[in-house]
């Protein structure tokens, strides 16, 4: 494999949510093949910069797959075409020299552009808002070890609250639904005793607030799950609507 | 001035210290705590709990940060645990919560206060209760109890988990607790928005300034009181296993405003990370530690090697720790592990790209213990470290090399979270408390959620009930003066017009603090880094470029802005780093070691956290100092050979 390889990006470019956009294609040469796809766009945004053309705008933060920040469409697939992997851990390494890489923002109704790649997500917040969590304060809780919970279910639960927030589930759905991004928090917290009580109570408020936000209903197309980098199961779909 | 270094310590005893404290706060009724407002700038761990809590017991709280969203904060890549004294005898509660104690003192090096030490591990139990209660799914025994695992420098097993994702699962407690608060309209919350300058009325924080990151515009935020969450600021060294974004921005204003430092010279080096790999790196990934239970570090003994290390037989390799420490071996503390790395690596026999890379050997122990059981402990790691590298660590060695990852250096706060300035609390990463001049694995989480759930609330409270009146006209001129300041610094920096983007200037710093003010330092390297840095700073005022945009959105500007500040903070840690003659803990300084090569710390004149007041008059810094006294336990060496 070479070290070095010369990418063609074909990028969607849009001032603000108001804007026209359009794509924008540029030539990148000299690419290490052992840096992220978001190392190169900042190697392309420094010779942006210096020939005084705006910089791409795209979200990212700790390039670690784990704050969620990152994400957008790499030739038609949310975060690209590694299985359970974030965008911001996507190497050069997984193309070819002279490859030609389509970027696009998340595309849905309830994620707004802001500018170029970067959409806001809101609305996955408002979700969480409208009643995923627990009523517990600060100070009043017994002790951790009052009521015991098998390594199974606090596994299960913990999978399930992998989940990152970066709404590629939605992106992914022809849809544009969140029931995968409602069903994982609904699951993390209906799976432990201390959630068994609130469970009919948080579904109810969530999925409301799904309709709210202008989600649409679950496809049934199991995309969600496939660009899923946490690879949260889509039978939690299933599950959040036996509850 | 000396009065303003007063660390406002419990009387008497060190044990119990906190409960006396608590009984001589003030309170405030519940029904008028919503004539509060007080502002948390960062919702990391410490930010989002302190926002929770206080916006539970009925204060109005505005929550401002960069993210588009609470959960994005940097806390949420911790990876290890946290700890905490818990014995299900409560005849050994004592004997648990010494024993953390003493951990926490002595892996600082003893440069903490001892009561907040104490403190700390006194209120570590019901941080667990707190965040199962939330729905924290920490791994458990076979019986449902909660489990646990041992941790670096420590001989017990204390450090609860979630996997390897700690930090997102607390995080997310946290977040849920804040956002349940915002539901119930207790909290406003702030995204995307840059704190750039604070408001101080008569030595009192009365709001901040903040840029929308957005639409450009920058606004006022007035407020009874301001509380700085705002992480540590390892990217000084560009590559650093921080986020990208965390900066010190918030803390270098409240700096330069008046609110003292405290040892920034202090940071830690992690010696498990992945090394750079080409000169568009943009950050370091760090791998658990955990992995030198099982790896075994070496080099080749052929000075620059190029061999592929599955060629080089077993006699060409230097097992290098093994060799140095034949007791303690690969699992030597984090800061001897760097040090001996870079040393090695510097005289040439260094792998990878730059030559700034050693090998994390598995094969021994894949060879031992067979591979299924490798894999099933180290699982997602290897996943990560494939993913990053494009190898396989089980078939190839892993290249790791050392990186900054945590800086114990931050605003001077007394014992009660509060720095020189009236009102301004400061939490987290970002303050300096317990940490002394190393940290402690798993101790990261663990004071961020005691600064959150259970001191700040406390104190912060405590502080409103006597301090009630504001003079509005004072803080109106105050506020348009601060937002004056920042519109001018802005302008300054588009005016540049230079041909050179922010990252070349970022990354130059980088590469002068982590040789020079990195892993160790000598008098010598450290003055001539001062001369450097200021260099640098010319070339950035002079040759930066800033492209013109349409709207208000401007990421170079955002980074520009934060590296000014990273720049003159660089210098503060270097002044500080030339005045503290001694080796302790992450500090280490040539000049001062054992004949073993290990850190001589300075008890008879460095017994003190250096203090670092900005004076604005003629932009110079003034050192004091606030020392420590060791009641509790007694000064000693460590040792590890």
């Amino acid at each position: 494999m070479k070290d070095f390889i010369s990418i063609k990006f074909k990028v969607w470019r849009q001032d603000s949510y108001e804007s026209r956009g359009s794509y924008e294609e540029f030539i990148l040469e000299r690419v290490s093949v052992n840096i992220s796809l978001l190392e190169a766009l900042d190697q392309l945004n420094e010779k942006l910069i210096i020939q005084n053309i705006r910089p791409i705008t795209f979200d990212h933060d700790c390039r670690e797959g784990i704050c969620g920040s990152c994400g957008f469409l790499i030739n038609g697939q949310p975060h690209g075409p590694k299985k359970a992997t974030t965008t911001c851990q996507l190497y050069m390494r997984n193309f070819k020299d002279n490859a030609l890489i389509i970027l696009e923002p998340w595309r849905a109704q309830s994620f707004p552009i802001i500018q170029d790649l970067s959409v806001d997500r809101n609305a996955l917040d408002k979700l969480i808002i409208a009643g995923g969590y627990f009523p517990t304060e600060t100070g009043k809780a017994p002790d951790a070890n009052l009521i015991p919970i098998s390594p199974e279910k606090a596994f299960s639960s913990f999978e399930t609250a992998t989940c990152i927030g970066c709404g590629a589930c939605v992106a992914g759905c022809k849809n544009a639904s969140s029931s995968l991004f409602v069903a994982a928090k609904l699951a993390h917290l209906g799976q432990l005793p201390q959630g068994i009580n609130g469970k009919k109570d948080r579904s109810r408020k969530m999925r409301k607030q799904m309709n709210i936000e202008g989600f649409g209903q679950c496809s049934n197309n199991l995309e969600c799950e496939a660009v899923c980098p946490k690879e949260i199961s889509a039978d939690w779909i299933s599950w959040m609507n036996k509850i | 001035m000396n009065n303003c270094i007063n660390p406002n310590l419990p009387s008497g005893d060190v044990e119990g210290g906190w409960q006396k404290t608590i009984k001589n706060l003030t309170n405030i009724p519940s029904e008028s705590k919503n004539k509060f407002q007080i502002i948390i700038v960062g919702c990391g761990l410490s930010g989002s709990s302190a926002a929770a809590t206080l916006a539970e017991e009925g204060f109005k709280i505005k929550l401002i940060t960069y993210h588009d969203s609470p959960r994005r904060a940097h806390s949420v890549s911790a990876q290890g645990g946290i700890n905490a004294a818990r014995s299900p005898e409560e005849e050994r509660n004592k004997v648990v919560i010494d024993q953390l104690f003493k951990d926490t003192v002595i892996g600082g090096d003893f440069r903490a206060r001892e009561a907040s030490c104490q403190r700390l591990s006194e209120i570590s139990s019901s941080i667990i209760n707190q965040c199962v209660s939330q729905g924290v799914p920490f791994a458990r025994e076979y019986d449902g109890t909660l489990a646990t695992r041992r941790f670096g420098g420590a001989v017990v097993s204390r450090t609860f988990y979630a996997r390897g994702q700690t930090g997102q699962q607390l995080l997310y407690g946290a977040y849920q607790a804040l956002l349940r608060q915002v539901k119930l309209g207790n909290i406003e919350l702030i995204t995307k928005r840059d704190v750039l300058d604070l408001v101080i009325v008569n030595n009192v924080a009365r709001g901040v300034i903040t840029r929308n990151l957005v639409n450009g515009n920058l606004e006022t935020h007035k407020a009874n009181c301001v509380v700085l969450a705002t992480g540590g600021y390892s990217n000084v060294y560009y590559l650093s296993t921080n986020s990208l974004k965390s900066n010190a921005t918030a803390i270098w204003r409240a700096h330069k405003r008046g609110a003292n430092f405290a040892n920034p010279s202090f940071t830690q080096i992690h010696p498990t990370c992945i090394p750079p790999a080409g000169s568009y790196q943009s950050k370091l990934t760090l791998m658990s530690e955990s992995l030198r239970n099982d790896g075994r570090i070496w080099l080749p003994k052929k000075i620059n090697s190029q061999d592929d290390p599955e060629n080089i037989p077993e006699h060409e390799r230097d097992y290098f720790l093994e060799r140095q420490y034949p007791k303690y071996g690969n699992l030597v503390p984090r800061d001897v592990a760097s040090r001996r790395a870079k040393e090695i690596c510097e005289k040439g026999f260094g792998i990878g790209f730059g030559g700034k890379g050693v090998y994390l050997d598995l094969k021994d122990s894949i060879n031992k213990n067979g591979l299924k059981v490798i894999k099933a402990k180290y699982g997602n790691l290897l996943e990560m470290y494939e993913r990053i590298v494009g190898e396989d660590p089980t078939k190839v060695p892993m290249k790791i090399y050392p990186a900054p990852h945590y800086t114990m250096g931050g605003l001077w706060v007394d014992y009660n979270l509060m720095s020189n300035i009236g009102g301004l609390f400061v939490l987290g990463e970002a303050n300096y408390s317990v940490h002394g001049a190393n940290r402690l694995g798993a101790n990261a989480l663990l004071q961020c959620l005691c600064d959150g759930y259970f001191i700040s609330p406390k104190t912060i409270t405590s502080w409103l009930a006597n301090n009630k009146e504001i003079d509005n006209k004072k803080v109106d001129e105050a506020c348009k003066e601060a937002l004056n300041s920042v519109d001018k610094k802005i302008k300054v920096l588009l005016k540049i017009k230079g041909d050179k983007p922010v990252d070349y200037f970022h990354r130059t710093l980088g590469e002068i603090m982590i040789s020079k003010c990195g892993i160790s330092r000598n008098r010598k390297d450290l003055e001539f880094a001062l001369e450097e840095v200021e260099k640098l700073n010319k070339n950035f005022k002079s040759n930066l470029k800033i492209p013109e945009t349409n709207s208000g959105l401007n990421v170079e500007l955002e980074k520009a802005l934060r590296l000014e500040d990273f720049i003159e903070l660089s210098k503060l840690m270097i002044k500080d780093a030339i005045e503290r003659e001694e080796s302790c803990g992450a500090h280490f300084r040539e000049e001062y070691q054992t004949e073993e090569g290990e850190a001589k710390r300075n008890d008879d004149f460095f017994s003190h956290i250096a203090v670092w007041e900005f004076n604005s008059d003629n932009n110079s810094h003034i050192r004091y100092s606030e020392e420590l006294n060791f009641k509790k336990i007694g000064l000693n060496t460590r040792n590890y050979k």
